[in-house]
Order: structure tokens, then sequence, then C-alpha cells
């Protein structure tokens, strides 16, 4: 076995590639694509979901094999058939979803990761080999954890460092800084920029925060319906223009006016709310937060620090351990009836995995807030299809839902669809409290500027609106307050007008 | 201290040691398959076929030890074929364990039949208890080498799990299956290996049925055993030492009934004798509550989804 080589001189390689072509049978997911990313530079692939970034990076890394197209390291062909090859040519990718084991320790997941891991480990000789590899690395995790038990920011640097201890000098990384404070994402990024910079690597990263794109990259290509539309020098084009080639001949709906909102309908009161995670650990601790109505309450916060169980919590599907919700000053349990009753409707995140039944129609799902009443539901027991599918066909019309028919199953709809549905269905009463988590994650320009349009709406009509999410760009252009959650509780509360980034970020990462 | 407890007590040691020994094996083994994230519900079936093939062999052969080693390539021969069936696309462990349990079992009975009545030369214990008078405590003490082989078995699976490098591969697998082919690990080989050596395991636990403790071929001889032993993995909070422990507490529980009746004690003995059987429902009852065995248990697993 070998320990990693130590960094010398310029190990940075550049890649290129040349007319990449990918079609998935009448998909043509991407056509003609050439990027160049030279030797030691912080490259920047943006583009809208379904661009083809994902298929590109894919075919850099050999888990796809293009139709058509050349793959160029150091000037020279590469032929990369499998994830195997490109690791051996020092590509190595970061993925959206971490691919760290869980139950192994931070140490362990390193040694396994190697192709030459001796049969018997040595845990004295790696354990020194470790430390002196990181030490030379700009950041650290704890080795001897469980990862499993690392925050989201150090399972982030953790997948990161295994790139490096693998000795990979291209790196990919896929939206690297969705799990991570502004403040962790600055650290990480600036010290990866400073390593390309260096000479010691060369970096591709996929992103859609511009923020992040004008402060880290050098230069950027922009991809849309797999085709490569631009690129150039970050800083010689605005924020703007690239948004603009991004989203093309789209229409994109304005965002909606904030108005004066009635401020003596229903308020949201939640008191002292405590609910443990599946662990058995309380995942929110004495959360307090008032909701009045005509008002877009946003929480901030790192995944992991309670948020998915506090939106559980209010929507019945996690138990409450102790504490109060408090609808218009009366008392609020998160059933069936109370829903009815106090008008609370929700979008929860994954609206497939928590909204639907994904195997049910969409008239079905649909119909899930009213199937037990008249006029589809008669003598309290007898469903009736007809004024199910009219309703439905009414909802997919007013909320330009795509679906084949009525009878499609959910399941088959895009994501942005899915929104669609369980938006149409929870926003077409009258309604009083709505509580909303991510509602934007993964879904298109168009989707998104539509949703949060009708999330506004709904504030301007006098609801108290309750928004979770990761997103701080979308606390930030939504939210009348902004709350920031951390360690299960409330940490900062701040007016959303004037609220600032860096504040706000210092109490996301617990400080 | 009063005689009779004495006496029950010496005889549950005996009882925990000779009744633990084919728990021990199979739990080990099952704990193998379970880290690597496939459940073998088969293991009862491979149980009787292994205790059924020792006892033949060591009948044909003459030599107990024999046995043990055909035992356990029955048992490989099982696992590997639940292996190899769980790597087809969606097919799902759980069902196929049953199906397995129960072809096991059949292949054992159809086979088996001409072995009830013949004697078969049985593997020999060593004697530990020389420095004893007492009768009880010597018999107690006659323990069979393959305990002693199960305990190895257990120490060296837990020291590789941790420290080598097929340990990491087996627990990446069970963990999560992604990660494991980012790596470019074959996750249905290693699922495949990991399930027919557990049946190795589980074979030579069947020997130990047949060839030592009770000693004869039966259909009756496992009565549930191998099942037992897949529940025990859960309680043992999949960790091969732990597995050794929650067998001998098994074995314990088992030696009740038997042990009160040599003292006189009659009443109750048929709830006694359900003791293992009471306790796997109230163990069970009792670390289902999830959070805890839940941080334990490998990702992959159908049960963990």
């Amino acid at each position: 076995m070998t320990a990693p080589a130590p960094t010398a001189g310029m190990r940075a390689p550049s890649l290129e590639t040349i007319g990449m072509s990918k079609s998935f049978g009448a998909l043509r997911a991407l056509q003609d694509v050439s990027i160049q990313v030279p030797a030691g530079s912080f490259h920047a692939l943006l583009g809208e979901n379904g661009a083809g970034k994902s298929t590109l990076v894919k075919c850099i890394m050999g888990f796809y094999i293009p139709d058509k197209g050349q793959l160029l390291l150091d000037g020279t062909e590469v032929p990369v058939r499998n994830p195997k090859d490109a690791q051996a040519l020092g590509v190595g990718m970061v993925y959206q979803h971490f691919t760290l084991v869980p139950s192994l320790t931070a140490a362990e997941n390193l040694v396994a990761s190697r192709a030459d891991a001796p049969a018997v480990i040595n845990w004295r000789k790696e354990r020194d080999t470790l430390e002196t590899f990181l030490e030379r690395m700009p950041f650290r995790v704890p080795l001897d954890r469980p990862v499993s038990g690392l925050a989201a920011g150090e399972k982030q640097k953790l997948e990161i460092l295994k790139l490096l201890y693998l000795d990979q000098r291209f790196l990919i990384l896929d939206e690297p800084t969705s799990v991570l404070t502004p403040g962790e994402a600055d650290e990480i990024l600036g010290l990866l920029r400073d390593m390309a910079h260096r000479g010691e690597i060369t970096v591709a990263m996929i992103s859609h925060k511009f923020r992040e794109v004008e402060a880290f990259c050098d230069d950027f290509t922009v991809l849309r319906r797999g085709a490569r539309v631009g690129g150039g020098k970050v800083g010689a084009v605005s924020t703007r223009e690239m948004a603009a080639m991004m989203i093309g001949d789209a229409v994109v709906r304005p965002s909606a006016a904030r108005t004066v909102a009635p401020k003596s309908g229903t308020t949201l009161e939640i008191a002292g709310l405590f609910a443990e995670n599946d662990e058995g650990r309380d995942a929110v601790s004495g959360f307090d937060l008032k909701v009045q109505a005509g008002e877009i309450v946003g929480i901030a916060g790192v995944s992991g620090n309670g948020q998915s169980e506090l939106v559980e919590a209010l929507s019945g599907q996690r138990p409450i351990k102790l504490g109060q919700i408090l609808v218009h000053d009366q008392d609020f349990e998160p059933i069936r009836d109370h829903f009815d009753k106090f008008k609370i409707f929700g979008l929860p995140e994954e609206p497939l995995k928590n909204a639907t039944v994904p195997t049910m129609s969409v008239a079905e799902n649909m119909a899930f807030r009213r199937f037990d009443k008249s006029p589809i539901s008669r003598l309290g027991f007898w469903l009736s299809r007809e004024p199910m599918r009219a309703k439905a066909r009414d909802l997919i019309d007013r909320y330009n839902v795509k679906t084949p028919s009525t009878e499609t199953q959910i399941r088959d709809l895009s994501g942005g669809n899915v929104q669609r549905a369980v938006l149409a269905r929870e926003l077409s009463e009258d309604v009083d409290v709505l509580i909303v988590a991510n509602p934007c994650f993964g879904l298109d320009f168009a989707s998104v500027a539509d949703i949060r349009a009708q999330i506004m709406e709904q504030r301007n009509r006098g609801a108290a609106v309750l928004l979770v999410s990761e997103d701080l760009d979308e606390i930030l252009e939504l939210s009348d307050r902004i709350a920031v959650m951390s360690g299960g509780k409330v940490a900062y509360l701040t007016p959303g007008a004037g609220a600032d980034r860096t504040t706000i970020g210092r109490y996301m990462a617990g400080h | 201290m009063n005689a009779g407890v004495v006496t029950v007590l010496i005889a549950m040691l005996g009882g925990a040691i000779r009744v633990s020994t084919p728990f021990m094996f199979v739990a080990v083994g099952e704990c193998l398959t379970e880290k690597s994230g496939r459940v073998n519900l088969g293991l009862e079936g491979t149980l009787v076929l292994g205790a059924m093939v020792a006892y033949a062999i060591s009948y044909h052969t003459g030599s107990p030890w024999a046995g043990v080693l055909a035992a356990g390539i029955a048992g490989s021969a099982l696992g590997a074929m639940h292996g190899s069936i769980c790597s087809l696309p969606r097919v799902n462990d759980v069902a196929v364990g049953i199906a397995m349990m129960l072809f096991g079992t059949g292949v054992a009975f159809f086979f088996g039949k001409p072995y009830i009545q013949p004697t078969a030369p049985r593997l020999t214990s060593i004697p530990f208890g020389g420095f004893s008078d007492d009768l009880n405590l010597r018999s107690a003490l006659d323990i069979n080498p393959l305990f002693f082989v199960g305990i190895a078995v257990a120490v060296i699976m837990a020291w590789a799990f941790a420290n080598t490098r097929w340990g990491l591969i087996v627990r990446t697998v069970g963990d999560s299956a992604p990660a494991a082919r980012a790596m470019g690990i074959s996750v249905d080989l290693v699922r495949f290996l990991s399930t027919t050596v557990g049946g190795f395991l589980a074979g030579v636990g069947g020997a130990f049925l047949s060839l030592s403790y009770p000693g004869s071929w039966n259909q009756g001889l496992s009565s549930g055993q191998g099942l037992m032993a897949v529940a025990l993995v859960i309680f043992a909070r999949w960790s091969p030492l732990r597995c050794v422990l929650a067998a001998l507490l098994f074995g314990a529980a088992g030696a009740l009934g038997p042990a009160l009746q040599s003292v006189g004690v009659t009443q109750g003995y048929y709830f006694f004798n359900a003791a293992p059987y009471i306790l796997t429902l109230a163990l069970m009852i009792a670390s289902s509550s999830a959070t805890r065995s839940a941080r334990d248990m490998p990702g992959e697993l159908s049960m963990a989804k």
C-alpha cells in the first residue's frame, strides 16, 4: 500500500469535453456540449433542473457512456468507461447525497474507500498516515466518531477530504453548499479556491447560487435543455444576464407584491413545543413562535436543527411530547377535525412522500381534504367518483397542473406538477394558517416563481404563513419576519426588511 | 444456600452451555449475513438440514467431525441458494427466507427418514469438571469443543469487522449500498458470500443438535431454534460478541424447565419449557421500541427501510 503522495507543485489537471452528446430514448439530455476547465481554476456549471448538468458530469465520471464526444484530460483524450476509470485518472465527485457509510467512523470511511486497503488493517499506522494527511489539509474532521453523528458541514468536509485522500485532483462538486450555513459554505469554497489557485486541484461546481459563483468561481458555463448556451469569465456578465441564459424564453411570473394585509385574522401560536427525532432525542426542544395573520414568518436554519421534526409535529406526523399549539387562542391538536375546523393547510417538504399516496390517482390525491364530505361523499360513506373528477379537473385547470388525465397515478407526474397538485388541494379553500416546508426544492425557475407568488397571495389575503426553508434567499425574499432555528429552538428573531445575512448565518451556525 | 437451588443453578449452567451452542452458531452466522444488509430467515431450515446431514455422514463414515464438516457444506449450499436468488432484481429476502426454511426442513425430512432409528457416533465432550466431586457439576462441565469453536468464531468475527478490509467492506455494503457501489464493490457478491458463510455456521449449529445435544436425529429436533436465533441477532444489536451472550441467556432459559424437573418441581413444567419462547417474545417487544436498536441496525436491511 502507498500513502497519498505529498502535494508537489502543479498537480492540477485541465479538463475539456468536445461535442459531448447523450440521449435517453427520445430525450436528448445532452447535445454537443463542449466545455473547457483550465488547470487550477474554479469553474461553475449553471443551469436549471433538467438542463443537463448532471448528465454532463455523469458522462465525465463514467456513469454514462456518451453517445458522441470526447473527454480530454491535460489535453489528451482519455477513455472513461466506468467510475473506476475516472477515479484512476484522478477525477472525483462529491454528490448531493452523501456517499459516506453512516455507521463507519471517519477514519474507517477513508481507509475503506481506498482501493488498496490492506487485508488486515494496522490501525496505529493508518492513524499516523491520516494525521499527517490531515495536517496538510485546510480543514479537519473528528476521525473516531461514526459518520452518522457528524454535522452536515463536517460530512461535506469529509466527502471532500476523501477525494483528496484518494489523490483526486479534479473535483466535481454537485451543489455542495445546500446543507451548509453561509459561513461554512464560504469557508469551504474559499479554501478550495485557494488550493485551486495554488495549482493543487481543479474544481468544477454545479450550483444555482449566483452569490457563490460570483464570489469564488473563475469561469462559468450555462446549460439549457441539454445545450451550452453561454459561458465566460465570472464578473464579465451580470447575474441578471446569467439568469436570463439559464431561463431562456420561459415565462416567469413576476414575484407577487407584498401588500398591506388584514392584521385581524387568525394567529398561530406555538408555545414550548418539544418533539423527539427518530433516535429518541429532543429535536424540537422548547420552540416558541407566534405568527400573526397576514404575515409570513420564515424559519431559517441548517438542516437537521429540528425543522423537519417541527413541521412533522405540526402536521400530525410526529407525536408532540410537550407544549401547546394555539390557533386563534384555541387549543389545536394535529388531527383531521382540527385541521378542518381551524382551516389549517400545509405543503410539506418532499410532497410526493409526505402529502400524497404515490400510487393513487391525481383525482384521489386532490380529494384528500374533502373526500368525506358532500358532494364527494354521500350518506356519510358512499364515495362518488364523478364529483371527485369534476373537482380535480377544475383544480388542474386553475393551477396549471400538467397531467395526462385525472386518473394518472400521481407518482408519474414531474416534481413541479406534484407540488402544484398538492398546492391546488391545499390552497383552493379558505386558508387561515399555512405551513410550508422547502416548497421550491428542486423546481425550475418558472415553478419556483409561481409557487412563491401563491404563498405571497395567501399572506396578502390574511393567512398566517409559517415558511420553513433551507434556502436563505427564499426566506429573505418572502418573509415579514425571520426566525433562525438552531438546536431545536428559535435562536434569533428579526424583521425581514433589512435583515442581515451575516448575522443570520452566525445564528444558524449556533453562535 | 438451599441444595435444591444450587442443583437448579448448576443444571442451568450446564444447560446454558449445551443449549446455547446451536443458538450461538446460527446467530453469529446470521449476524454476518445481516451486517451485509440481508436477512436470511431460512436458517431454521439450514439448522435442520445440518443436523440431518451431520447425523447421516457420521453414521456412514463413523467420524462425527466429518459429519460436522458435511453439515457446514450443506448449510453453505442453502446459504448460497438464498444469496443467489436474492441477487435477482425485485426479490424480497424475507419471502425467499421463508421459502428456504420450508425447503431446508423438507429436504431434511425427506432424506432423513432412514436415519431416525440407527445410532451414529457422536461428538465427544471434554470433561472440565474433574476438580469437583459433585456429579451434577461434573456433568454440567462436560463441554463440547464446538462451544469453544463458536466463541472463537464470534471473537474473530468481531475483530475482523473492525480491523480487516473485508470487515469494512461487509459493513459498508450492509449500511449503504450506493456508497459501496461508488467504491466499485460488488454488493451482490459480498452479500452472496456473507449469506453462504452464514449458512455454513448455521449448518454446523445443526450438527451440534444431532451429534451432541440432544444427540439424535428426529423431525422435532430444532423446534424453532433457528428462527429464535434470528430474533436473537436483533436483540444482540448486530454484534457477534453480544450474540454469544444472548445465546447463553437463551440457553439458560431453555434449561429452566428440565432443571426444575430434576429437583422435583413438576408444576408448570410446560410453562417453564416454554421459557425461551416467552423470552423471545418479551425481548422482541422490549428491544423493538426501536430507539436504541435502530441506531445499530445496518441501514440496508429491509426492515430498516
